[in-house]
């Protein structure tokens, strides 16, 4: 079933959670916030992602409650829908097809059936708000085609957009106006700022506005660091607007409180501001929040805020300013200099995160595990100070050890260059400095390298610059007589010919280390420091540098920049065999042989799956992305997979994601990634939407474990590897339920017992079924960021909410059931 | 137009004191100004803001407190415990009265004009009725413990707000009781100090009290509970002044305006909270940060803000929702100098006698004998040179003051006597001799002139004659008064004399400037009243052409031996001014002729200096009027082309006197800001971001 799919590029996680302003729940327990083609639940009190709601085929660009039924929540995307969700129970309720793009997404209270949209329908630059009337229907997909036209020539940012005193007119900025329009008079009022004209007062444009919930009052923000309140703007003679000066750069958002009692602003000062009574005077502040705060909204209830972060954060703050929780999304907003790196302990994908940190981020759950403050100093945001980048990092000894490189360049002649080597403590189960190397090298470091070979005594890190030299780093006996100690000492200096040293790669043994010196590949035994041969090819400097591994460890491979791969025989010391190919990225998968190479040409990127020992590619595809790839990493699987078709089969066991220059994260999946969540996070799922019936998980799972017996069958070798604890949350859940609550005990035993009994037989049968379903729920859902998206799937989760429910229930009509937390008592009629 | 060698004098080292009160009339449109000094100015907001009026300053009367009260009667009061109240016609004090309370601090005028409360030292606040020549003392309220800082009535008479030290006061007028004692707040950002002084306060008609205290707070007060409604935390200094927008006339107090120490006035508006309800609600709107100093008094007029204060700037904000059309009106307006003449000079003897407030300095200006091209900064062969430091007698400042042509008579007034002096020069040395037994009529003036032969002195008297004098060496001669035409007690404050000797021009503040022959000592006509009030005059040499500058910018020619207007005058009437001429700020302080060049007049305001060459075509609105002087090396016929009457300069600013000494030689007087500033008390440091 799995093995008929083509394999797809798919976007994995990562996308941003700040493109737009968070929303609340009209509780406050769970905020949302749109994530490329998804939404996401996140709980506030736990920070932990409840769900994910899918369906959009395109960016999502708003949510909105439905102010009618407040546990409904509407979004809007590009693909030109808007659909209506129920949230506590993630799935779609409604879709309305508009038919093009919508940018923002607002709902009033007062506006009975109709939600507010911004479209772009000329020309490129200029937007207009109006108003879709959704019609009343029982079917699923509905055309909402009514639309009347309320403001034009509008920003196409929700921020430049809000609604005051409960619908009564509308604000929109741009440029230097401000425009309200008032529904029951239709009538616009349009305000300019008089010294726009004026050259001094040039940065006063328009950034954001906000309407207060109970007064006439708009607070517009602006380029400058102002923030206007405007009143009296029903009249356009006897307008007034007092301004609040605090921010020195550009307000980002405004927010007011519930009750509008206080306004709360934020910028690149990552400081939350909040203005009480709207007086100057009278602020507060919340600082050091991190990152320039790109959003701010206020929970319905008025208990918390949300700020959404340049750094793909979204922080909770509570009413008396306090940081509650923080949502950490992958940090995209810098240059990627150490590449994608997989931590082996934790297998999270590390790479650059905040300026001068390293980000574990969990490409399980979506979310970033934490970051490793590297440089350690006090980062100054100004434009134009030379920052200190972090440009090199490298595992090594399992996880054990840590190199990394930082450098600042202010001019050419002054380099300030540093290496650190960061051991694993295991009692903080964190990387704490062990050495710090001041000027490694003279030039640039090129490359870093540890030796991972399995029977290596002593940890080596081998270092290689552009001054010409590579210099191996083995670490030593460091201590005196107040403590034990190591640290790392230079062991040996290596150079060839002046050349500048490229790049670094140890054998899988350990026994070989390959430098390249420009075009020149020099092997050295890594026992005694000994050149022992060369390899040059003449076809430019070499680019990539990596031997075979398994059963092709005899082979070297080097990519040069000239387009042409090579492959050296280390036995005969002769190439093998080359090819022409313009190498981007080659990667190593550590658990097979495969080779992944990306090559780059001006249609776009193309990936090629190769054996060292074979010339001819395993598997190809090409154009997987229209930009330019600029780090792969393979990342082991948790579970291997079987893919029978031999294409696929260098996925077995590892993944291999992908970082393109505008810093998506892809992967190559013949599923949504989604459906590998976590086992934990599943039972999480579970947890959340069966509270009242515990057995479910027993009584459900063996009756469908009788009705699928045959399935089961067929799923066998996949089954022999599940983790067999999985039956044990069930036992203490049963344990766990009140008495007053269970049916009495002889009618339960001989069940209780059979299913134990099951488990044992079959290995953790009971979980089969629900790992089917599971996949099939999840492909019915699938996230359409592929292209070859198949519409009959669609279908299976078209089921009708009225269906009657006390029927033979089949295996969809009981997903079903699970979905809508109906408590579910079928098992007593089943006895 | 020929080039001049111009004097640039900067050593007129005068200081304008600070505004400490300011008063608005709504009747009669009009600006009271009460300075530190004592000085009380009058300016005409119908005119252009002119200043027309002043009371000259006394030593020992600092001005406390001002109002206007049963319309157009303007009284202070001071520190010296007197209540004042001003002639507006005679430009001199009507009577002086002793309140008996200490030094007065505060005055308000009851709503209906009839009576009078101050706030005294003591705690007392007096209440006086205004009768028609006169005020008499009706009652006390009860007394309190501190001195009375602010007085405000209710608009119906009935209560009246009265803040003192770390308490306001509400008393009801019938019984003369207290009927509330607020207490305010001394915190302080945290930080309690040791007194909480109520700066100002305001009854509104709702029974609203709004009061401004040191600590920087703008509250809001039920005066029928006693308690606080809403609190504004402004500044982080005192709040100095508040002025509510007059309620005889806006429909409703739906305004108000206060002023900081920071230099700062914000505007308070009452907008209605949501469109559809009543509920209203006073928002703080507009910050204006015109001065540097502290903003000691503020005004509220229909249409503008007005503010003064230490740094020593009158300051006129529009409001720009209530200007209906968008004209001169509507542009800010900083008056800083007085717009009256301080300087004047003797041309032969190139001597310049300045005015200050107690003394007048005598100063020769320098010389050179270098030569350079147009536009060169010549170097001094001769430094200016300080001759005379003429201390006034008494605690009075000085009002006018003149140095003969010929540079050998001195003459000043006070505001109860009258000097002359005669001044001989014996090489280096000048001996100062003081003309006595001045005639009794001669006791003060308000212009002083003399005829350019230096042989006779002209005097205007605050009676609204002209005294005629013949000087002689050492001693004088009354010749003739001028006297005032019957019904008429307007005062003369400006003179202008013809060069041959043969006729005065005088005017007063409102009428028709009235020419007399001086010959035959009689009235020879009367140049029609005007609407704006003129703010210079001067007699043409030869041709015996009467120039006037009004203050709504107009200059009038008029021919004295015709009795009529000059054709070139009717010329430009009819044409109309140059849009950018009307809309000049200040006044035209001051015209003089070229002796050779009977075709040019010279004028100058604060910020510019102007020649008017009546052979070349005017200018239209299309031309430009502040073109730069074309190149010297153009053509004849290309400068013709582009040249048009007004040749304007406006390299020498702020500009305070502007005369020819002979044919090729100018002085200018210039007060630059900075140095004005820079003799001021420190402003309060502020932190300021980025430094």
């Amino acid at each position: 079933m799995v093995e008929e799919e083509s394999l797809r590029v798919v976007r994995c996680g990562g996308s941003e959670l700040n493109f737009r302003r968070a929303v609340f729940s009209a509780d406050s327990k769970y905020v949302f916030c749109v994530s490329g083609d998804f939404i996401k639940v996140y709980s506030t009190a736990t920070e932990e992602c409840v769900h994910i709601l899918q369906g959009h085929r395109n960016l999502v660009t708003g949510i909105q409650l439905n102010p009618k039924n407040h546990l409904q929540l509407y979004s809007c995307s590009f693909d030109g829908t808007i659909k209506l969700w129920d949230y506590t129970d993630g799935i779609l309720i409604k879709t309305f097809i508009v038919g093009c793009k919508l940018h923002a997404l607002f709902t009033l209270a007062c506006a009975e059936d109709s939600v507010f949209v911004i479209i772009n329908k000329e020309k490129p630059d200029v937007f207009q708000l109006v108003s879709v009337k959704l019609p009343k229907s029982s079917s699923q997909e509905i055309e909402a085609k009514e639309l009347s036209f309320v403001l034009d020539y509008i920003n196409q940012s929700p921020k430049c957009i809000a609604f005051g005193n409960e619908g009564e007119y509308v604000a929109a900025v741009r440029d230097f106006y401000l425009s309200v329009y008032f529904f029951k008079k239709k009538t616009t009022s349009r305000f300019t700022l008089s010294s726009s004209r004026n050259k001094k007062h040039a940065k006063n444009n328009f950034t954001c506005v906000a309407c207060h919930p109970k007064e006439d009052c708009i607070a517009t923000g602006h380029r400058d660091g102002k923030i206007r309140l405007w009143r009296n703007f029903d009249d356009e003679k006897k307008y007034t607007y007092t301004c609040l000066h605090w921010h020195h750069d550009l307000v980002m958002d405004l927010a007011f409180s519930v009750t509008g009692s206080s306004l709360l602003s934020g910028g690149r000062e990552s400081v939350l501001v909040e203005w009480r009574e709207a007086a100057e005077k009278n602020k507060e502040f919340l600082p050091r929040l991190g990152a320039t705060i790109e959003h701010i909204s206020v929970s319905p209830a008025g208990d918390l805020f949300c700020t959404s972060h340049s750094d793909n954060k979204m922080i909770i703050i509570h009413r008396n300013l306090e940081a509650s929780a923080v949502i950490q999304g992958l940090v995209k907003d810098r240059n990627i200099f150490t590449g994608l790196m997989i931590d082996p302990r934790t297998k999270a994908l590390v790479l650059n995160g905040k300026p001068g940190h390293l980000q574990f981020y969990s490409l399980q759950s979506d979310k970033q595990l934490y970051n490793l403050d590297i440089i350690q100093q006090e980062y100054i945001n100004d434009y134009g100070l030379i920052q200190i980048e972090l440009t090199k990092a490298a595992f090594g000894c399992y996880g054990n050890w840590l190199a990394t490189v930082e450098q600042r360049q202010e001019k050419e002649t002054e380099l300030e260059l540093q290496m650190k080597l960061w051991t694993y403590n295991k009692k903080t189960q964190g990387f704490v400095l062990n050495t710090k190397v001041n000027m490694p090298h003279e030039d640039h470091i090129t490359a870093l390298c540890f030796c991972n070979a399995e029977k290596s005594e002593n940890p080596t890190l081998v270092t290689t610059s552009k001054d010409g030299h590579f210099k191996v780093w083995i670490l030593t006996d460091d201590s005196d007589i107040y403590k034990k100690a190591v640290g790392w000492t230079c062991d040996f200096v290596g150079s060839y010919h002046k050349y500048q040293a490229t790049n670094c790669c140890f054998s899988e043994d350990g026994s070989l280390l390959a430098v390249s010196f420009e075009e020149i590949v020099t092997i050295w035994d890594s026992e005694t420091w000994e050149l022992k041969c060369t390899f040059c090819q003449r076809a430019g400097k070499i680019r990539h540098l990596c031997f075979g591994r398994l059963t092709c460890s005899k082979y070297l491979l080097g990519a040069t920049e000239n387009g042409i791969l090579c492959c050296w025989n280390l036995l005969s010391c002769a190439l093998e065999w080359s090819a022409k190919l313009n190498v981007r990225v080659m990667e190593p998968d550590p658990n097979s042989e495969n080779i992944a190479a990306i090559s780059q040409s001006s249609m776009g990127s193309d990936l090629f799956v190769f054996r060292p020992s074979e010339p001819r590619p395993l598997y190809i595809q090409k154009n997987i992305s229209r930009e330019e790839v600029q780090w792969g990493v393979f990342v082991p699987r948790d579970v291997p997979e079987s893919f029978t078709s031999e294409a696929y089969q260098w996925l077995n066991r590892s993944q291999f994601y992908f970082l393109t220059k505008s810093q998506s994260l892809l992967t190559f999946s013949t599923q949504s990634p989604e459906e590998k969540l976590t086992p934990t996070s599943k039972q999480l799922l579970a947890e959340e939407t069966l509270p009242t019936t515990p057995f479910y998980f027993i009584l459900g799972k063996h009756r469908q474990q009788q009705q699928d017996d045959k399935l089961n069958e067929a799923l066998k070798n996949e089954l022999v590897q599940l983790p067999l604890t999985e039956n044990i949350p069930a036992i203490s859940e049963l344990l766990h339920t009140p008495a007053h609550v269970l049916p009495s005990a002889s009618f339960l035993c001989s069940m209780f017992v059979n299913s134990l009994l099951l488990s044992k037989e079959t290995k953790s049968a009971e979980e089969i079924p629900d790992d089917v379903s599971m996949e099939e729920e999840k492909e019915s859902i699938d996230s359409d960021e592929e292209n070859n998206f198949t519409e009959e799937v669609q279908d299976t989760n078209n089921t009708d909410l009225g269906k009657d429910i006390i029927h033979q229930l089949s295996k969809s009509e009981e997903k079903e059931l699970r979905k809508f937390r109906k408590v579910d008592y079928s098992w007593i009629t089943a006895l | 137009m020929g080039e001049f060698k111009v004097h640039r004098v900067r050593f007129f080292n005068y200081v304008p004191s600070g505004i400490r009160c300011v008063a608005y009339n709504n009747q009669s449109n009009r600006l009271a100004v009460s300075r530190t000094d004592g000085t009380v100015e009058i300016y005409n907001l119908s005119a252009n803001y002119f200043q027309e009026k002043f009371f000259p300053g006394h030593e020992s009367r600092a001005t406390e407190a001002l109002c206007w009260a049963n319309g157009q009667r303007l009284f202070s009061a001071g520190l010296n415990g007197e209540i004042i109240e001003y002639d507006l016609q005679a430009l001199n004090i009507k009577y002086a009265m002793d309140a008996f309370g200490g030094p007065i601090w505060s005055m308000a005028a009851s709503p209906n004009g009839s009576q009078l409360l101050v706030g005294c030292e003591d705690g007392s606040v007096k209440l006086f009725q205004i009768t028609p020549d006169k005020i008499q003392f009706e009652r006390n309220f009860d007394r309190q413990k501190s001195r009375i800082l602010s007085l405000s009535w209710h608009p119906a008479g009935t209560h009246i707000a009265a803040g003192s030290i770390d308490y306001i006061s509400v008393f009801d007028v019938k019984s003369g009781s207290a009927i509330h004692k607020m207490l305010v707040d001394r915190q302080y950002m945290g930080v309690s100090k040791r007194k909480c002084i109520i700066w100002g306060v305001a009854f509104l008609s709702d029974g609203t009290v709004i009061s401004v205290d040191s600590a920087g707070k703008v509250q809001f007060w039920d005066s029928a509970t006693g308690t606080l409604v809403k609190n504004h935390l402004i500044a982080n200094t005192d709040v100095q002044s508040i002025a509510i927008s007059d309620v005889s006339i806006v429909p409703q107090e739906d305004s108000f305006v206060v002023g900081t120490a920071e230099g700062t006035v914000f505007h308070f508006q009452l907008v209605s909270v949501t469109s559809n309800s009543s509920e209203k609600q006073w928002v703080r709107t507009k910050p204006f940060q015109h001065h540097t100093h502290d903003v000691r008094a503020v005004a509220h007029s229909p249409i503008a803000l007005i503010s003064g204060g230490t740094d020593t700037h009158l300051v006129i904000r529009p409001l720009m929702e209530k200007v209906e059309v968008k004209n001169y009106d509507a542009a800010l307006r900083k008056i800083t100098f007085p717009h009256r003449r301080l300087v004047s000079c003797a041309k032969k003897k190139q001597l310049l006698l300045f005015q200050f407030a107690h003394h007048l300095e005598l100063w020769r200006l320098g010389s050179t004998v270098a030569t350079g091209k147009n536009g060169d900064t010549l170097p001094l062969s001769k430094n200016a040179d300080h001759l005379l430091h003429l201390k006034t007698k008494g605690p009075e400042n000085v009002i006018c003051s003149c140095i003969s042509p010929c540079g050998s008579w001195i003459a000043y007034s006070t505001a109860s006597r009258f000097f002359l002096y005669r001044l001989n020069y014996e090489h280096d040395n000048i001996n100062l001799q003081r003309v006595s037994k001045m005639p009794a009529f001669l006791r003060s003036a308000l212009q002083i002139l003399f005829s350019e032969d230096s042989t006779k002195l002209f005097v205007a008297s605050n009676q609204g004659s002209v005294h005629v004098i013949r000087l002689l060496e050492g001693s004088f001669k009354h010749l003739h008064t001028f006297q005032p035409q019957s019904g008429t007690v307007e005062s003369m404050c400006l003179l202008a004399v013809s060069p041959d000797g043969n006729w005065l021009a005088a005017s007063g503040t409102s009428a028709g400037v009235h020419v007399y022959n001086v010959k035959q000592l009689k009235l020879h006509c009367t140049v029609p009243a005007y609407n704006f009030p003129v703010t210079a005059l001067a007699i043409a040499p030869n041709t015996n052409n009467l120039v006037i500058a009004h203050s709504d910018q107009q200059v009038f020619e008029y021919s004295i031996p015709d009795k009529q207007y000059t054709q070139w005058s009717r010329t430009i009437q009819k044409q109309g001014f140059h849009h950018l001429w009307l809309q000049r700020d200040t006044p035209i302080t001051h015209i003089s002729f070229h002796p050779k060049r009977p075709m040019h007049i010279f004028l100058h305001d604060a910020y510019m200096f102007c020649i008017i060459d009546k052979s070349l075509p005017l200018p239209n609105d299309k031309t430009l009027l502040y073109n730069p002087l074309p190149p010297t090396n153009e053509s004849d016929i290309i400068r013709r082309r582009t040249a048009h009457a007004f040749k304007i300069s406006k390299k020498y600013k702020p500009l305070l006197f502007m005369d020819l000494l002979d044919e090729r030689t100018l002085v200018v007087v210039e007060r630059p800001l900075d140095d004005i500033i820079a003799q001021l008390p420190p402003p309060i440091k502020k932190k300021k971001f980025g430094t």
